[in-house]
Parts: C-alpha cells; sequence; structure tokens
C-alpha cells in the first residue's frame, strides 16, 4: 500500500517547552493508527500539528509528497483533505444538523448544493440521525452531536480522517454509539489516526497501536501485541493504570 | 384636557415627530457602522487604531451626550468646524452610540469560541467564509440583546437634541408650553409620540431577542 | 504660547473665579445624583426582592413600572413631573426636587431590575446544598445567598452611579444653574474680550464629566472581573 502521511522528526514546543520530540511516524492507505499515551504526553498536540493547527518547530508533516506543516500556503487545500473530529464536537449552533454537514462542501469545495444534500443525508441516514437534519445541535445529546460531526467531516471525502479522544466529553451511555460509526469506518478501508482513551476500541479498531509518553514515541506495534506483551516498562505501568482488580 | 387644542397641535408634533426619528436612526445606524469597525479593531487588536478606538470608548461612555451636542455644535466652530444642528445631531447620536455598539459587538465576538474557529478551520474554510459564514452569525446572536438595549437608549437620548435648537418633540412641547400655558395637552402628545417611537422597538426587539436565542439555546 | 492658549478659549478660565464656577456647577449636578443614586438603591433593593418572590400582582404592577421607565426618556419624565404636575396638582415643586423625584425613579427601575437578575441568577442548588450541610434559612442567607449577590450586584450598581451622573447633566433643561448653565454663563459674560470660550469651556467641561465617571466605571469593571468567577 502506497503511503499517505508522512511525519519526519517533528519537534513542537509550548514557550520553549518541549512537548513533542522526535516524532516519526508513517501511515499507509486504509491503515487505521490509534495512539494512546497518560494525560497531557503530547497526542493530541500530535494531532493538531497533522493538519497545521499548531505550528511546529522541527521537521515535517506531509500528505503524499506534499508538505503541509510547515507550509502556511496551502493549507486550506490540506484542510479538505485531512478531515478532524473534536472532543467537543463543535458544530455550529446557528446551524440546522443538515446545514452543519452541507456548509463546508459547498462553500468550501464548491459542489452542487442538492447533491451535497442527497449524500448528507444518506451518510446521517448510516449514522441513524436522518430524522434529527432539521433540528438544531442543542436539541441532540452528545452522542448524536459527535455522530453529526463524523459525518461532517466524511463528506468532504477527506483521505484521511484525525479523532481528538471523540468520546472524551460523553456520558459513559453514548460512548459506544460513537465509537460503532468509527469502527464501521475503520471497516470500510478508511485511513485514520485516532486519539483515544477507551482501551478496549483501541484493540478492535487499531492495525497499529503508537504508544507515546513525555512526548516521545515509546512504543509502536500491533494491537495483539502492546496489550498482551508490552515491551516498555511505561506501557506496562500505563496499562497497569486501567486495571482495578489484580 | 381639551381634545381641540389636541387636534390642532397635531401637525406640529407629527413634524417634530418624523424629525427626531430621521436623525434618531441615522445616528443609530451610524452608531451601528461605529460600533462594527471598532469593534474589529479591537478584536484583531489593530496596532494605533485599537488605542485610538479605546480613547474614543472611554472618553464618550464616560460623558453625557448633552455635553458631547454642546462641544461639538458650540465649540468645533471657533476651530472653524461649523455643522448644522441636524448633522450635529446624527453626528453627536453616532459617537455616542458607537462606544456603547462596540462595547456589545466585541464581547460578542469575544463569546464565539476558540474551538469553533478551529473546527472551521479543519473544514477548510477561508478566513473571510469562517467570519461571515461562522463568527458573525454567531456574534449577532450573543450581542443582539445588547444593540436591541442600545438602540432603545439612543432612541431615548433623542430627546436632549433641542438643547441645541433642532425642533424635535422636546423642543415642540416646550415651545407651546411657553406659549400658550396647555400644559397637560402638551405634555399628553409629547408622552403619546414617545410611545409611538418606542414601544414597537420594545417590542419587535423582545421577540428577535428571543427567536435568535432560541434558535441557538432553546430558552 | 499665550496665543494658543487664547485661540483654544481656555484663558478664560483663569479669569476671575470662573474654575471655581465650573467646579461648583459640577457639585450641584453631582448632589443631585448622589441623592437620587442613594434613594434608588434602597428602593431599587426592596422592589428587586419584592419581585423575586413571584408574586402575580406585584410582578404585573412592576412590569408596567420597568416599561415605563424603558421606553420613556428622562427629559420627558423631568418636563412631566416637573411642568405636569405643578399644573395638575397644584403643588410647586423646585427644579431640584423634581429632578431627584425623576432620577429616583428612573434608577429605582434600574436597581430592581438588577437585584432581581442577580437574586435569580443564584443556582437553586446553592440553597439545596446549604441545606443538605445543615444551615438554617437564615445562615444560609447570611453566608451564602447574601455574598454571592452583592458580588453580582455591586459592580453593576456602580455602574449605576455614573449612568446617574450621565443623566443629570439634563436638570439645565428645567433651568438648574449647573455645569453646562455655568459654562454659558461665563461664554456670554466674556463675549467681547475671548471669543473663542465655548471651545475652551465645552471642552473643560467634556474632561470635567470624564474625570468624575472613568475611575467609577473603571472600579465597576475591576470589581467585575475579579468576582467574574
Amino acid at each position: 500500500m502506497e503511503d499517505i502521511l508522512k511525519v519526519e522528526h517533528l519537534h513542537k514546543e509550548f514557550d520553549g517547552f518541549s512537548v513533542l520530540n522526535d516524532i516519526n511516524i508513517t501511515v499507509k492507505k486504509g491503515e487505521v493508527v490509534v495512539v494512546i499515551g497518560p494525560s497531557g504526553c503530547g497526542k493530541s498536540t500530535f494531532l493538531r500539528c497533522l493538519n497545521g493547527l499548531e505550528e511546529i518547530q522541527d521537521g515535517r508533516v506531509s500528505l503524499h509528497d506534499e508538505v503541509i506543516n510547515p507550509n502556511k500556503k496551502n493549507l486550506r487545500k490540506t484542510h479538505e483533505k485531512i478531515g478532524m473530529v473534536f472532543q467537543s464536537y463543535d458544530l455550529f449552533p446557528h446551524k440546522t444538523i443538515l446545514q452543519n454537514v452541507v456548509l463546508a462542501p459547498v462553500k468550501v469545495q464548491k459542489r452542487n448544493k442538492d447533491e451535497v444534500e442527497k449524500e448528507a443525508r444518506k451518510l446521517l441516514e448510516r449514522v441513524g440521525l436522518v430524522s434529527k437534519a432539521d433540528n438544531y445541535p442543542r436539541q441532540l445529546s452528545g452522542g448524536q452531536k459527535q455522530r453529526v460531526a463524523i459525518v461532517r467531516a466524511m463528506i468532504m471525502n477527506p483521505e484521511i480522517l484525525l479523532f481528538d479522544e471523540v468520546t472524551a466529553a460523553l456520558d459513559p451511555e453514548m460512548v459506544k454509539e460513537v465509537l460503532d460509526v468509527v469502527l464501521s469506518l475503520a471497516k470500510e478501508g478508511r485511513t485514520m489516526i485516532i486519539v483515544t482513551h477507551e482501551m478496549a476500541f483501541a484493540r478492535a479498531v487499531a492495525d497499529r497501536i503508537v504508544f507515546i509518553d513525555g512526548g516521545d514515541i515509546v512504543e509502536e506495534s500491533s494491537p495483539e501485541e502492546f496489550f498482551e506483551n508490552p515491551k516498555s516498562e511505561r506501557a506496562k505501568r500505563f496499562l497497569d493504570s486501567f486495571k482495578y482488580i489484580k | 384636557m381639551d381634545f381641540s387644542t389636541i387636534t390642532s397641535y397635531l401637525p406640529l408634533y407629527k413634524e417634530a415627530f418624523l424629525l427626531t426619528i430621521k436623525i434618531g436612526w441615522i445616528g443609530i445606524l451610524l452608531a451601528f457602522v461605529l460600533g462594527v469597525v471598532s469593534a474589529f479593531i479591537l478584536y484583531f487588536k489593530v496596532p494605533v487604531l485599537s488605542a485610538i478606538v479605546k480613547v474614543y470608548i472611554e472618553l464618550f461612555r464616560n460623558t453625557p451626550l448633552l455635553v458631547q451636542l454642546f462641544f461639538i455644535y458650540f465649540g468645533l466652530p471657533k476651530l472653524g468646524i461649523m455643522i448644522s444642528a441636524q448633522t450635529c445631531g446624527i453626528v453627536g447620536l453616532g459617537l455616542l452610540g458607537g462606544s456603547y455598539m462596540a462595547e456589545s459587538i466585541r464581547s460578542g465576538l469575544l463569546s464565539v469560541s476558540k474551538s469553533q474557529l478551529e473546527s472551521a478551520t479543519a473544514l477548510g474554510f477561508s478566513k473571510s467564509q469562517m467570519f461571515f459564514l461562522i463568527v458573525f452569525p454567531q456574534m449577532f446572536t450573543m450581542s443582539i440583546t445588547a444593540i436591541v438595549a442600545n438602540v432603545i437608549f439612543l432612541l431615548k437620548e433623542t430627546s436632549v437634541f433641542s438643547a441645541i435648537s433642532l425642533m424635535d418633540l422636546m423642543f415642540t412641547a416646550k415651545d407651546l408650553i411657553g406659549l400658550y400655558y396647555r400644559t397637560t395637552e402638551c405634555l399628553f402628545l409629547l408622552v403619546i409620540f414617545y410611545i409611538i417611537m418606542l414601544l414597537p422597538v420594545s417590542i419587535i426587539g423582545t421577540i428577535v431577542e428571543k427567536k435568535t436565542r432560541f434558535g441557538m439555546y432553546g430558552d | 504660547m499665550n496665543s494658543i492658549f487664547e485661540t483654544f478659549g481656555f484663558d478664560v478660565l483663569l479669569k476671575g473665579s470662573n474654575m471655581i464656577r465650573l467646579f461648583e456647577g459640577l457639585l450641584v449636578a453631582l448632589k443631585i445624583s448622589i441623592i437620587s443614586v442613594v434613594i434608588s438603591i434602597v428602593l431599587g433593593i426592596i422592589l428587586g426582592v419584592l419581585m423575586s418572590l413571584k408574586n402575580s400582582v406585584i410582578n404585573a404592577i412592576s412590569r408596567v413600572y420597568l416599561e415605563i421607565v424603558r421606553i420613556m426618556p428622562q427629559m420627558v419624565l423631568l418636563f412631566i413631573v416637573y411642568f405636569g404636575a405643578t399644573k395638575a396638582m397644584n403643588i410647586n415643586l423646585t427644579a431640584e426636587t423634581a429632578s431627584v423625584i425623576v432620577f429616583s425613579f428612573w434608577g429605582t427601575a434600574e436597581m430592581s431590575d438588577l437585584v432581581r437578575g442577580s437574586l435569580i441568577s443564584i443556582p437553586l442548588i446553592q440553597y439545596e446544598s446549604s441545606e443538605a450541610l445543615g444551615l438554617s434559612k437564615y445562615q444560609t442567607y447570611l453566608y451564602v445567598i447574601i455574598p454571592q449577590t452583592i458580588r453580582r450586584l455591586l459592580p453593576l450598581s456602580i455602574n449605576l452611579i455614573t449612568r446617574m451622573i450621565k443623566t443629570t447633566s439634563l436638570v439645565m433643561m428645567i433651568g438648574i444653574v449647573e455645569v453646562l448653565k455655568v459654562g454659558q454663563q461665563i461664554i456670554e459674560a466674556n463675549r467681547k474680550t475671548s471669543p473663542n470660550a465655548a471651545f475652551g469651556i465645552f471642552a473643560t467641561i467634556f474632561i470635567l464629566y470624564f474625570i468624575a465617571c472613568w475611575p467609577i466605571s473603571q472600579l465597576s469593571k475591576y470589581l467585575e472581573k475579579k468576582w467574574e468567577n
């Protein structure tokens, strides 16, 4: 499979404080990479560097062979190719669900409005929310909003999707409905990078696990290997913190 | 109360009323434009200009309109800046209102969260699309209550125009009372015309406010 | 140097006791503001508390009252009380009394709305958790509700003072000799010797009002920020 995204020697600082040290990673087409690590390890920042939401101090990120960070010029084109879903969903409160979904394809990609709406309804149908098309975000539950946010990112036909702790703000009973959508996307072969705290989900969805701690990639392996047989002490300790009964 | 007196005064009041709303609304329009421009200068922290805007806002929010009008109408001509009473009314109301509108609009702008901007960026919107499609509508919803309050406040402030000899409602009432001592009738008409001028704005304002808020928050 | 001073009409301020007269004029307006503010705060708190009780009769009356104040210019109210009351009820009010009545009428409405707003903005859970901690009703109000209300209320009430000061500039329109009127008198008296006095005098009055109001509104802003959370 061809390489889609390439990260080389990525270095990121906040006010002189190093958050990511020397990150190297390549993502192939159709691959699902799950990034895990303790809070504050830099995994969300890593994701935000990939589509230029954060400036980087050294190294580069490229999509196919095109450098996207650091690069100020073609960021808009980049954003069309890289979809992102945030922890806080951030639907536009003044637009209905359908309007939220069609706004970017119509205004950014200049696609035909009727066709986009048709596609939007199909996608909403798929996540079980077509009946909410004319509702406003405030009328939806957190889990529903997050599913809409995923549709909003998908309809742009991005080459790669980034998920930044998309279930972290949700009530426990809503986590599954969102993760099911992400899982179904993985099954149809979408390329994705997922930051999550849900270990069972990570194991089910990932082709590869990347474990980040203290701004470094500490371990990179298949899910089976990582969860059954972590190599590093830090990964072992991290996984232990999820066990309540010894 | 004598109704024949009222009917005979009516045309004079009508004329004064039209003048008052004309100057009032042109002034409010000017205030809105000035407020939007000032708010953006502050929001984007434009160098030099934002310092000027800050001084302007503080100066005009902390002085009465009457004093501002006296300064513009009687003071400035001494420097060779001569303007008519009507223009003075419009400019005065515009400057005063602009300082209030600026604050209202700026706080609306600040209420649009950073994560909204980020998710718009991630969807590939350009700066101007982001502004017109995402920021502006939300800003407007957040500011609408304050903007309506400002409009009502400014329409009420038109009542001091008589001090610079504009033949507005107050001027007419005062003039007629002085001439014929028909105090009750004159004051009655004055109140009626101010109700006509302000009650619809107050009611429509409340409805608009409810509708826009409902769209976003449902309360 | 001297000529620039004269061009802008500031020379007149140094003549005789003109500057002191302006100050005294400002004090006339400030005195009316302070009396009106004190009355407004006292009556406003009482009315605001009554309004928060959700009694339908009180609510109906106070709504009409607030709407009148919301849409009637203070200038119109001033005319009604000063000219109208004199005529209709045959009472002879001094202009000062009429001003205090009108500005208190206006200020009370504003204040009561602020008090009501602050009271209902305290979430129910604050009452409930106080009760759960075993505080008596009296203790709940004393230690939990009132301190929070004051924090919301104080910055807004201080702001009301500056609005009151600005509003009292209107009293010249019913013949009270305050700072603007004094200014006009000075300009009139020095028409020949200082032809540009109008600029200097009105600029000075502008600054005087600013000096009176700005520190107060800064204090209000500061307190609001400090107590935001």
